[in-house]
């Protein structure tokens, strides 16, 4: 199980690992923006630019970029397949593909021109949100500083009496238990697997039924480190977040503003290159 | 006769990530049948890792494991041209031979887990039925063992680990500590495994839980004549209750052999942060001080001996 990384943090000294999380966070909803603002050839070349340069500055090995894409790769297909089929425009590229079905009717395949390109620029978009976020956000921050991040930003909030403290302990400590509960799933199976356990023969009711000596202990386990992760807590005497001071202190540097206001420019910029007509326009 | 070698294993922990670990460098090792064999070693020192690559639950990177000289992970394609000549795949045709060294490979795969028997650490958090006699015959139903064989092991498997048999009805949750760690055990001793393998079986139990349990393994072994490893750090335990003893460092073999070949390299142990039993060094001590006492000494039952011997013998030269 080692050799999952949990959260696909992946260590490495660049400027994006660097930043302010909270920076990265607002950075990231921007360039989602930016990439559904994209209409045509000029910006889908403009961002896709962007995004290998992103790539490059993150010092990501590419092949952690492409392990991310590849859970995709069926979904990219079926939207790129409907849209090819099913977007209807002026430019018929197949007038005459018939399939003959029962009886005395046929299929026609109609493709047209603006299809292809809607399928093209909707692969790239998914492609590119995908190494936006992971760039920006998953491969370069981690979890719990994510989380601290969005502490911060949600802080606002509290006047409406949101509890954001709370949601994020919560969700911190989630995070941190995952790859400890992991690591214990494995330890159980490999206990399991030393007395004969099979997991992966049979069909779907066998193996569910094979999951159970798994489950069981798994539980039992969670609850108890919940009960002493408590009990840990109240000896040091936390009581959530009024007045709590921290160990990192979260500062906003220049280059975090100058970045922000960098991707602002750049959004700015595709709005504008979307209402040059050039080549096709998607809806 | 050597039950389990291993050679030239090579261990790495996700390849290709950044996480990239070796955790077993080139280590060869053999480990005698019927006899008690003790893995020694620090924390990180690779001694899990070992412990999961004899029954096949990981596979080494390198090199290779043989238990009763057979390749434990060897494929069927990897054996073809040495088994096509035995004489029992001789007479048949060559792909109904094929077929029957590949069922053949794949049972002995299936088996490993059964004839080599892994107490992992802390095993208790392994433990999950409604009743200890459930828990017990997980491993035993599993092998597809018949009703009453299993109601044969089950109860045996409980003597062994000094439980009575009155615990079988009631649910494992309910049991102390200890207990649980004794179930834990008797659920893979009723499998009746010609190797056991025990990680760390007295971690976290008080000083006499230690010793039932370890006293309780050697009377299994010496019962039952099978090949027991013992995994652990304390040198106490591994002078009192093993024959042989294998030393693990930094992801290699330091020392193999008796346990007294391997504690009388005192030097070698020192350099790798592993200390000699207490009680031998309270020897040496003696010994450096005039004393006349033997220096391969490691259990305080032969300290007292010894110094039995020693007090008696300056009894007679005062006469």
């Amino acid at each position: 199980m080692k050799s999952i990384a949990f959260g696909q943090y992946y260590p490495a000294n660049s400027p994006i690992h660097r930043m302010d999380p909270r920076a990265k966070v607002i950075l990231t909803v921007l360039y989602i923006v930016c990439t559904f603002l994209c209409r045509n050839v000029l910006c889908f070349a403009a961002i896709l630019l962007s995004a290998v340069l992103l790539c490059l500055v993150s010092r990501i090995p590419l092949r952690m970029i492409l392990r991310s894409i590849r859970p995709l790769i069926m979904i990219l297909a079926f939207t790129s397949l409907i849209n090819v089929f099913m977007t209807k425009g002026e430019h018929l590229l197949t007038p005459t593909w018939q399939i003959p079905l029962w009886g005395s009717r046929v299929w026609r395949i109609k493709i047209y021109e603006e299809g292809l390109w809607n399928a093209l620029f909707m692969i790239l978009r998914i492609i590119i949100l995908l190494i936006g976020t992971s760039v920006l956000l998953s491969y370069t921050t981690t979890p719990i500083a994510l989380t601290d991040a969005l502490e911060r930003l949600f802080s606002p909030l509290k006047k409406i009496k949101v509890p954001v403290h709370d949601i994020a302990m919560m969700t911190t400590i989630a995070l941190r238990f995952i790859p400890t509960l992991m690591d214990e799933t494995q330890r159980i199976m490999n206990a399991q697997k030393a007395r004969g356990a099979d997991f992966s023969s049979g069909g779907l009711i066998r193996r569910a039924k094979a999951l159970l000596p798994v489950l069981v202990p798994l539980l039992v386990s969670a609850f108890n480190r919940a009960y002493e992760l408590a009990a840990a807590m109240e000896c040091r005497c936390y009581h959530g977040g009024e007045g709590r001071t921290r160990l990192k202190i979260l500062r906003l540097r220049f280059s975090d503003v100058f970045a922000v206001m960098l991707l602002v420019a750049f959004g700015v910029g595709i709005f504008f290159l979307n209402r040059q007509g050039i080549g096709y326009t998607m809806k | 006769m050597d039950k389990i070698v291993l050679e030239h294993v090579d261990f790495v922990y996700g390849t290709g990530t950044p996480f990239e670990h070796k955790a077993l460098s080139d280590v060869s090792v053999r480990i005698a049948a019927d006899r008690i064999t003790g893995v020694i070693g620090h924390t990180g020192s690779g001694k899990s890792t070992m412990m999961a690559l004899l029954n096949g639950l990981e596979k080494p990177t390198a090199g290779k494991v043989l238990l009763d000289g057979y390749d434990v992970n060897a494929t069927a394609k990897e054996l073809y041209a040495d088994w096509l000549k035995r004489p029992e795949y001789q007479n048949m045709r060559k792909s109904t031979a094929k077929k029957a060294i590949r069922a053949e490979v794949e049972k002995r795969r299936r088996n490993l887990c059964f004839r080599v028997g892994l107490v992992m650490q802390y095993p208790e958090y392994q433990l999950f039925e409604e009743t200890v006699f459930k828990d017990i015959s997980y491993g035993p139903k599993n092998m597809g063992l018949s009703e009453e064989e299993i109601r044969i092991r089950v109860p045996e498997a409980l003597r062994f680990c000094g439980l009575d048999e009155s615990l079988l009805e009631k649910s494992p949750f309910d049991l102390s500590g200890g207990q649980k760690r004794r179930v834990a055990i008797a659920g893979v001793i009723a499998m009746r495994p010609e190797v056991l393998v025990l990680d760390e079986p007295a971690a976290g139990l008080d000083p006499l839980g230690r010793e039932q349990i370890f006293e309780k393994i050697r009377q299994y072994q010496r019962s039952t004549h099978s090949t027991v490893i013992i995994v652990s750090h304390s040198m106490e335990d591994m002078a009192e209750y093993c024959d042989d003893m294998v030393v693990l460092a930094h992801s290699g073999i330091v020392a193999q052999g008796s346990c007294e070949e391997v504690f009388s390299q005192v030097s070698m142990l020192d350099g790798v942060g592993l200390d000699i039993p207490q009680i031998t060094q309270l020897m040496r001590i003696l010994r450096a001080r005039g004393i006349d006492v033997p220096e391969n000494v490691y259990t305080v039952e032969q300290a007292a001996e010894a110094l039995k011997r020693h007090f008696q013998s300056l009894k007679g030269t005062d006469t």
